[in-house]
C-alpha cells in the first residue's frame, strides 16, 4: 500500500492582507497566502522548487511595524501581521526595482516583465543612454546550452539549483561583487573546463532566459523560435528506470527544448543530462 | 560532492603557503601525490566539509605569500579543504585586497576616502602612480577609507612574502608612501597608538584610559592598571549578574545599530541550542572610523578580557576576532596579546582557576565594508561569500555556523569592563537617561587636534569639535561616515547621543565627526561617498546593486551643476533613494542614499 506522508497536522494563522481576514498554515509564506487569497505579487527570483532568495526585491510588501519593506517570497506569516501588497510605498520600490533591472540587463525573454513595466509606469530609459549595463555576450562553449547573462538578473537560482539544493555539483557560483558580480565557473573558463554536468537544471529555474537551450538560442537568432506554434507534450523518459517526467517542447515536428513538470514528487522539475539534451534519437530519421 | 579539479598545479611557495596554515596532506585526496594506500579509503563527508570556515584564512595565507592567487592555488586550497572551486573563486573574487590576476608582489593601497580626499589623496595618488609606473614592481590601488583618518592622507603598503611585510605611510607624502612601498622594513616605525588620543592620559577617561598609558605588549602592565578586575567581578556575580547588570547600565550597541547589549546577550544566553558562539566586529570600515583600531593597538588586552567577559555571559566557549584586514599593527597586537592571555591561564580551559574554558580565534577581514554586517560578517567566516542573510532569523536564534550568536562591536565590549568595575548604577549616571557612559568620538578633516575623542553622551557637537580645535570656515560636518548624514555648521548645539541626533534628524551611527571647509567642493564629497557605495555594494539585491550605480551616474552628472540643471537628477536620485532604503535586504543599501539626502536637504547640495 502506497502511503502519502501528510506531515502533521499545521495550525492555521489568522492575518490580514489588505484589510481582508485571511488564513494560512505555519510556515506559510507571505507570498502564498496572496497567492491563495487571490492577490497577484509580481516575482522574479522566488521559484516554485527553491528556497527563496529574495534577492530581486519585487516582490516586497508593507507590513505593519516593519521599518523596511519585506519580501513577500520568503517572510514567514505571523499571526495577527497586518500585510498591504498595494500600497504607494511598496508600488514605488516595485517600480524602481523594475527600472533598475530593466535598464541594466535585457529583459526580453524575461515571462510577465512587459506587462508589470506598464502596470508600474516604469520608464527605464530615464536613467539616460549612458546608464551603465551589464553588457555581456552570450557564451557559446558547448552544443547543449548558451549562457547569456546579459539577460542575467542575478537570482541565484541556477547557483542553488547547481549546489545543495538539488544537484549537488557546485560547477557555478556568484563572483565578483557589487554591480560587477555575474555567474561563472571557477577562473570564469568556458563550461567545458568545469564541473559542468550538463544535467540542465540551471535551464529549468532561470526567470529570464539567460541560459537557454542551444537549439532555443539559435531559433530566436533566427528569428524562427515561435513559442504559440509549439505543442508541450509529457511523458517520460525511457533511459533508465527512475521514470523521470518529460515535457517535450515540440515545433514543426522537431524537439526544441525538453522541460520536466515542477510539480513532479520524485524529481521537482530536475533531470539529468540523458532527459534533458538526449533526445536526439527521437527525431533521427535514417 | 564529487569535486572537479582542472589541470593547475599549485607552486611549492603556494602549496608551502597552504601547508603551513592546514599541515601537510594526509592523502592524494588533499592533494598529495598518490599512493596504494589511498585506493582502499576516500575521505570526505561532513568531516572534511567541516573545515569550510579555513577558506578565507586559507586565501590570505596565498596571498601573503604569493600576492595573488592563481589557478593552481585555489585549486589545491580547494582540495584540502573539499571545497568547490567555484565556491571558492566567488569567494577569493568578492574581497577587494584579494587579486586573481597575477600582481607585483607590493600593494601600495592609497586612501581615496573623505577624510584623506580633503587632505589631498588626489594629488598623493597622481604623484605615487607617476613614480610606481608599470615595472616598478608595485601596484598602486586607489581605495576606501584605511581607518587612520586623523593623519590622512593615509597609504599602506603590502608586500607578499614569508613573512609578508607591511608599511603605513600615514599622513603620507609622495617620498613617504615610495619609500614605504619599495622598502617597507625600512619605513619609518608607526607613531604610537596614543598620538590618535589627544586626550591620552586623562584620569577621567574609562575607555581611553590605558591608552598611552600602558605598554600594549605587558600583560602585566595591563594588570597593573585595573587589568581584569572586571573579570573578577563577572566570576563573583555570575552569567546572569553580568547580563543584569549591562542590561541595568543601559548599554546599547556602538557600532551603530544602537541595539541594547543586554538584550542581545539575555536572548543568546537562553537559546537552548549549543553551542553558543560570540564574535567580535572589528571591521570597522565605515570612512571616518577608527576608534577600535585605536583601542586594539594602544590598549589590546581590555578587548581580550571583554570578550571573555561577554563570552561568560551569554554561555559561549569560542570567541572570533573579526579584524580587518587593512590593520596590520592592530592584528599583530591582538594576536600578541591572545597568545599572552592564553599562556597566563586567562584564556584556555580554566580561566583563572574557575572552571570556565573560553578561547578567541583571529579571522581576518580581505576588504569588504559589507562584512562589517554581523549576517554577512557570519558568512564570511564560514567560508561563504560575505553576503549578508535575510532576518529573521536573528544572530541570536541562528547566527555563526546556524548557532545562537551575540555579535558586537569592539567598542560596545570594552564598555562592560567599567560597568563591572563601576556598577551598573554608577555607569548609568553617565550621559543620558537613554545615551548612557562615554562614547569614543572619531573626529578627523578640518580640525587642528583630530583623533579619538571620549566623552559622556550629550556633549554637544559645538563641544566636540572646540576640543578638536575645529578650523574656520567650517562648511559641513559628517555625523555617522558614509551612512549617516550631514549637518550645517549652525547646528553645533545638537547633542551628541543617539535621541538627539534622531531628534535632530541625523544619525550618531559609529560616532564618526567629519568636518569639512572649502577645500573640496561638496558635490565632489558626495560622488565620492556614491562611489564608496558602488563599490562596496556586495551585489545581492537589486535595489542595493543597481541603485548604487545609478546614483553615482546622477551624481556624476550634477557635479558641476546646479539648481534647475539638477533638479531632474535629484528626483531621480531621491526615487532610486528612496527605494533603497525601503526594498534593500541590509543596512548598506538601506543607508547608501542618507548622506546623499541629508546634504541637498540640509546643506542646499546643488542650489
Amino acid at each position: 500500500m502506497t502511503v502519502t506522508s501528510l506531515g502533521i497536522p499545521r495550525r492555521l494563522l489568522e492575518f490580514t492582507i489588505d484589510g481582508e481576514s485571511v488564513r494560512a498554515p505555519e510556515g506559510a509564506t507571505i507570498l502564498d497566502a496572496c497567492r491563495s487569497a487571490g492577490k497577484d505579487v509580481p516575482t522574479l527570483c522566488q521559484g516554485d522548487t527553491l528556497t527563496p532568495k529574495n534577492a530581486c526585491r519585487v516582490c516586497v510588501v508593507e507590513v505593519e511595524g516593519a521599518r523596511t519593506l519585506v519580501p513577500a517570497c520568503s517572510r514567514k506569516a505571523e499571526a495577527g501581521m497586518e500585510v498591504r501588497t498595494d500600497t504607494e510605498r511598496a508600488r514605488h520600490s516595485r517600480k524602481v526595482v523594475l527600472e533598475l533591472l530593466a535598464s541594466s540587463v535585457d529583459l526580453s525573454t524575461t515571462p510577465e516583465v512587459a506587462g508589470w513595466l506598464k502596470e508600474y509606469e516604469a520608464k527605464p530609459d530615464r536613467f539616460g543612454p549612458d546608464a551603465a549595463r551589464v553588457d555581456e555576450q552570450p557564451r557559446i562553449d558547448n552544443d547543449l546550452y548558451v549562457r547569456d547573462y546579459d539577460k542575467c538578473i542575478l537570482c541565484y537560482k541556477c547557483v542553488d539549483a547547481c549546489g545543495d539544493q538539488w544537484q549537488n555539483t557546485f560547477a557555478i557560483s556568484v563572483v565578483g561583487r557589487g554591480f560587477d558580480a555575474r555567474i561563472a565557473v571557477e577562473h570564469d573558463g568556458p563550461l567545458t573546463d568545469s564541473a559542468c554536468v550538463y544535467c540542465g537544471n540551471c535551464i529549468e529555474v532561470c526567470p529570464t532566459g539567460a541560459l537557454s537551450f542551444k537549439s532555443e538560442f539559435d531559433m530566436r537568432a533566427a528569428g524562427t523560435w515561435d513559442e504559440s506554434a509549439q505543442t508541450e507534450t509529457t511523458t517520460v523518459c525511457a533511459y533508465c528506470g527512475v521514470g523521470c517526467n518529460l515535457t517535450l517542447h515540440v515545433q514543426d515536428n522537431e524537439i526544441v527544448k525538453v522541460t520536466s513538470p515542477h510539480d513532479n514528487p520524485v524529481t521537482h522539475g530536475n533531470l539529468c543530462i540523458k532527459g534533458r539534451f538526449g533526445y536526439q534519437h527521437v527525431q533521427n530519421r535514417d | 560532492m564529487d569535486l572537479h579539479f582542472g589541470d593547475s598545479k599549485p607552486t611549492d611557495e603556494e602549496r608551502a603557503a597552504i601547508d603551513t596554515l592546514l599541515g601537510p596532506p594526509e592523502s592524494s585526496w588533499e592533494g598529495a601525490d598518490r599512493s596504494d594506500a589511498d585506493l582502499r579509503w576516500a575521505r570526505g563527508g561532513r568531516a572534511a566539509r567541516e573545515r569550510r570556515d579555513l577558506l578565507l584564512p586559507g586565501l590570505h595565507a596565498v596571498h601573503d605569500r604569493i600576492g595573488w592567487i592563481s589557478e593552481g592555488a585555489l585549486d589545491y586550497l580547494c582540495r584540502r579543504l573539499t571545497v568547490p572551486p567555484a565556491e571558492a573563486y566567488g569567494v577569493a573574487t568578492f574581497y577587494a585586497m584579494f587579486s586573481v590576476k597575477p600582481r607585483p608582489a607590493t600593494v601600495l593601497h592609497v586612501c581615496t576616502d573623505l577624510a584623506c580626499a580633503a587632505a589631498g589623496a588626489s594629488e598623493l595618488c597622481a604623484g605615487v602612480e607617476a613614480r610606481l609606473g608599470p615595472g616598478s614592481g608595485v601596484s598602486v590601488e586607489r581605495g576606501p577609507c584605511l581607518g587612520l583618518c586623523e593623519r590622512a592622507p593615509a597609504a599602506l603598503a603590502i608586500k607578499a612574502g614569508d613573512p609578508v611585510r607591511t608599511a603605513v605611510s600615514a599622513p603620507a607624502t609622495v617620498e613617504r608612501a615610495v619609500l614605504a612601498a619599495s622598502s617597507p622594513d625600512s619605513a619609518p616605525e608607526e607613531p604610537a597608538a596614543a598620538l590618535a588620543v589627544p586626550q591620552a592620559g586623562d584620569p577621567a577617561l574609562m575607555l581611553l584610559g590605558r591608552v598611552g598609558v600602558v605598554d600594549p605588549a605587558s600583560l602585566d602592565d595591563y594588570r597593573a592598571h585595573g587589568g581584569y578586575t572586571a573579570l573578577r567581578q563577572a566570576f563573583a556575580i555570575g552569567p546572569a549578574g553580568v547580563i543584569r547588570e549591562v542590561t541595568d547600565a543601559g548599554l546599547v550597541g556602538r557600532g551603530g545599530a544602537a541595539f541594547p547589549t543586554g538584550r542581545k546577550w539575555q536572548a543568546t544566553a537562553s537559546q537552548p541550542d549549543h553551542p553558543h558562539y560570540l564574535v567580535c566586529n572589528a571591521d570597522e570600515s565605515e570612512p571616518g572610523t577608527f576608534k577600535d583600531r585605536v583601542v586594539m593597538e594602544g590598549d589590546p588586552y581590555s578587548l581580550v578580557e571583554a570578550m571573555t567577559i561577554a563570552a561568560y555571559a551569554v554561555g559561549a566557549h569560542k570567541g572570533y576576532l573579526y579584524l580587518r584586514g587593512e590593520y596590520p599593527r592592530a592584528l599583530h597586537r591582538m594576536e600578541h596579546a591572545i597568545g599572552q592571555a592564553r599562556a597566563r591561564g586567562l584564556l584556555g580551559d580554566d580561566i583563572l582557576g574557575q572552571g570556565y574554558a573560553f578561547d578567541i580565534e583571529i579571522r581576518r577581514g580581505a576588504g569588504a565594508y559589507i562584512c562589517g554586517e554581523e549576517t554577512a560578517l557570519f558568512n564570511s567566516i564560514e567560508g561563504y561569500r560575505g553576503e549578508p542573510r535575510s532576518k529573521p532569523p536573528f544572530p541570536v536564534e541562528k547566527g555563526l555556523f546556524g548557532r545562537p550568536t551575540a555579535e558586537n562591536n569592539v567598542e560596545t565590549l570594552v564598555n562592560v569592563l567599567p560597568i563591572l568595575t563601576m556598577g551598573a548604577p554608577a555607569y548609568a549616571a553617565i550621559g543620558t537617561g537613554a545615551s548612557t557612559g562615554p562614547k569614543l568620538f572619531c573626529v578627523s578633516g578640518s580640525v587642528d587636534r583630530p583623533g579619538i575623542y571620549e566623552l559622556p553622551f550629550g556633549a554637544t557637537l559645538g563641544e566636540l569639535l572646540d576640543l578638536a580645535g575645529v578650523r574656520d570656515g567650517l562648511r559641513a560636518v559628517l555625523l555617522g561616515g558614509a551612512a549617516g548624514g550631514f549637518v550645517r555648521p549652525d547646528e553645533l548645539d545638537i547633542p551628541l547621543t543617539f535621541e538627539g541626533t534622531r531628534a535632530a534628524g541625523t544619525t550618531l551611527g559609529s560616532g564618526v565627526v567629519l568636518a569639512f571647509d572649502d577645500t573640496v567642493p561638496l558635490p565632489r564629497l558626495l560622488l565620492r561617498i556614491a562611489e564608496f557605495f558602488r563599490d562596496e555594494s556586495c551585489g545581492q539585491c537589486v535595489p542595493c546593486r543597481v541603485g548604487t550605480v545609478r546614483q553615482e551616474e546622477a551624481l556624476h552628472r550634477i557635479v558641476e551643476r546646479t539648481g534647475a540643471d539638477a533638479a531632474a537628477d535629484i528626483t531621480l536620485l531621491r526615487e532610486v533613494g528612496r527605494a533603497m532604503k525601503d526594498a534593500s535586504i541590509c543596512g548598506l543599501g538601506q543607508t547608501a542614499w542618507n548622506a546623499v539626502e541629508s546634504a541637498i536637504d540640509r546643506l542646499g547640495a546643488y542650489e
